[in-house]
């Protein structure tokens, strides 16, 4: 090991220059602003400064001739925004959500458990909310896993232009929920009557009139039933290009064998590719689940704030942000981590045990 | 073989229909938006037009949405790019120098990428204001930037681990160091996780809704945010409403259409190992 500082005369002149250039930047900034365009840039500015600061530090660093020190010292800026804006702020939100504070000036008061108690003993919107958001999460996997397998299966057969079928199923995936949730809302519009439009005609073209429905404007609590079926239609094409990947993972000798033992294609699917696919159904329940435990865009298209509709997500926005409720707010947030959590830490642990023994 | 023509036969009639029913809201948005005004009616929503084709409602549309989808336009760029250069440098560290606990740091990285913004967005916008960043487009970059890490040093991270020891031992013995084995092997090998990095954060920022919606005032709204507002209004037609909606999703459906390949690469790395 060479552990020793190796003194480089014009690389340090260099540094030095920068790490001046980079923290006079910074202290002019602080005493003054810089506009650019009418905008105001100066913490943009301070960010830059800093950052040129900081490259002049990395050059001394790298003259210790200690690689590892050089690249945990690269790597801070960016550990020390994720630790900031990620643990920092929720351990702050945690703070918010044990505290008294409503209205627009922030009050630390510590009240407890307050908020969460609230919630759950006399708070009817937010028993609302959970109860949504257990049945968008259940048909949404359940939908997606069903759904996508289906398709792999089909697509597995090799239809001829199967690239334009697995295209057509994909591209919902590619565009937003508020998009997504805006044409949908078209579409399954509750107009009944003369003004019946969306696929409610398609319906009464097809001589099915029986099908026609109020969609997501059903009585509680079955509307909710109905805004899983756009984030179904943009994301059961993801599960099916998960599914497909496992199906051509496993090599074709295995199948093979299985046709020589005398078993059918549908014998083939059951016992032997069906158990081989359960990691990638726990992939596609954990992306999935975590995608619906807060579910937000798409139904601030779709429910325009109809308290039927209502999940936690939008309540913690409209509490906060138009009742002030801050307190309130966090505690909402905080429970939707919790849920998300819950879920999602199990699957990173034993994500990064399995990648240790390798 | 009679039993196998009929199957085929029925794959193909259940394939066709799923397609179409996938396509339905496109050829809504199309149909519609093509119509002129005259023939524009709830009760007629899935008649073609009678008298050709015309681009009316797309130029209402465009009016409406312009100033969004250059705010948009605006802070996607300089967030893809910058984003992936971060992404870039973490991963290759994280992938070719690890140190001890470094794969437990990786994985708190990773963390942030799955948390509901629900549960830092009132620390987020009192810190945002703080710092003067509020309102205007830099701090939506900024803020797209932070929480964009976790997902493009993964990503980065998982294409470096792919990439042999023995083209980085042959560049040691050449006495490069680990800024020269960036610049000179590594960084010339990134093309195709750039591409997918870049096209997923632009994607990713281009939808985003709820920082969009909280961190910037009426006049620097991207367009999520602005088409939002439109569905809600009543002065809008819902004609209009159609065409608008397919201009705001236009630029990343165009990146699909012709970058599918990367943007699937982007999305098998949200999936971890699988």
């Amino acid at each position: 090991m060479r552990h020793k500082f190796q003194l480089n005369l014009p690389q340090l002149i260099l540094a030095v220059a920068i790490i001046v250039l980079g923290f006079s930047t910074m202290y002019t900034l602080t005493k003054t602003q810089l506009t650019v365009f009418g905008n105001d840039f100066t913490s943009i500015g301070l960010l830059i400064s800093g950052l040129i600061f900081y490259v002049g530090i990395l050059i001394i660093v790298a003259m210790y001739q200690d690689e590892t020190v050089l690249s945990i010292a690269i790597l801070i800026p960016s550990l020390v925004a994720v630790a900031i804006f990620v643990y920092g702020f929720i351990l702050w939100s945690l703070r918010v959500s044990l505290s008294a504070w409503q209205g627009l000036r922030p009050d630390y008061t510590f009240v407890g458990l307050k908020q969460y108690i609230e919630l759950f003993s006399n708070d009817l919107r937010f028993n609302i909310d959970i109860r949504n958001t257990v049945m968008f999460t259940v048909l949404f996997i359940l939908a997606c896993l069903v759904l996508g397998l289906g398709l792999a299966i089909l697509l597995e057969q090799r239809p001829k232009g199967e690239n334009i079928f697995r295209g057509i199923f994909l591209f919902p995936m590619s565009i937003s929920f508020i998009a997504s949730g805006v044409v949908w809302g078209w579409l399954m519009n509750p107009a009944t009557g003369a003004r019946l439009t969306g696929i409610n005609l398609i319906f009464h073209f097809l001589h099915l009139d029986f099908l026609i429905g109020k969609w997501f404007t059903t009585a509680m609590p079955w509307g909710m039933a109905y805004t899983v079926i756009p984030a179904v239609w943009q994301l059961s094409g993801f599960t099916m290009a998960l599914y497909l990947g496992g199906i051509r993972s496993i090599p074709e000798e295995v199948r093979e064998a299985a046709r020589v033992d005398g078993a059918s294609e549908f014998q083939i699917y059951r016992y032997i590719i069906m158990p081989m696919l359960q990691p990638v159904t726990l992939s596609a329940v954990i992306i999935l689940g975590h995608m619906s435990l807060k579910i937000f865009d798409l139904i601030v298209a779709l429910g325009k704030g109809d308290i039927r509709l209502d999940v936690p997500g939008i309540y913690m926005w409209t509490t906060t942000f138009s009742g002030n409720n801050y307190a309130q707010g966090a505690a909402i947030g905080m429970l939707m981590l919790i849920s998300v959590a819950v879920l999602v830490v199990p699957y990173l642990i034993q994500n990064m045990r399995s990648e240790t023994k390798l | 073989m009679r039993r196998h023509v009929i199957l085929r036969v029925l794959l193909y009639v259940i394939l066709i229909a799923l397609a179409m029913i996938y396509l339905l809201p496109v050829y809504l948005m199309l149909l519609t938006g093509f119509k002129p005004f005259n023939q524009v009616d709830l009760k007629t929503m899935w008649d073609l037009p009678t008298t050709g084709l015309y681009i009316q409602n797309f130029i209402a549309g465009f009016n409406q949405l312009s100033p969004n989808l250059m705010n948009s336009l605006t802070m996607v760029i300089p967030e893809a790019i910058l984003s992936s250069l971060l992404g870039s440098i973490n991963g290759y560290l994280l992938s070719k120098w690890k140190f001890r606990g470094s794969d437990l740091v990786f994985s708190l990285v990773l963390f942030g990428m799955f948390i509901p913004y629900q549960s830092i967005l009132i620390p987020l916008v009192k810190f945002m204001f703080t710092i003067k960043l509020y309102g205007d487009i830099p701090g939506l970059v900024f803020v797209h930037i932070i929480y964009g890490i976790p997902i493009t040093t993964l990503i980065f991270r998982n294409y470096y681990a792919g990439i042999g020891t023995e083209v980085l031992e042959a560049g040691r013995i050449d006495g490069a160091s680990l800024t020269g084995l960036y610049r000179w092997i590594i960084f010339p090998l990134s093309a195709p996780s750039f591409a997918v990095v870049i096209i997923w954060q632009f994607t990713q920022a281009w939808n985003e809704f709820l920082f969009a919606a909280v961190l910037t005032n009426q006049s620097h709204w991207p367009v999520t945010v602005a088409l939002n507002n439109l569905a809600g209004s009543q002065l809008v037609q819902w004609n209009v409403l159609m065409a608008a909606t397919l201009l705001a999703a236009l630029p990343t459906l165009l990146v699909y259409l012709f970058l599918g390949r990367y943007f699937l690469r982007g999305l098998m790395a949200g999936a971890l190992k699988g």
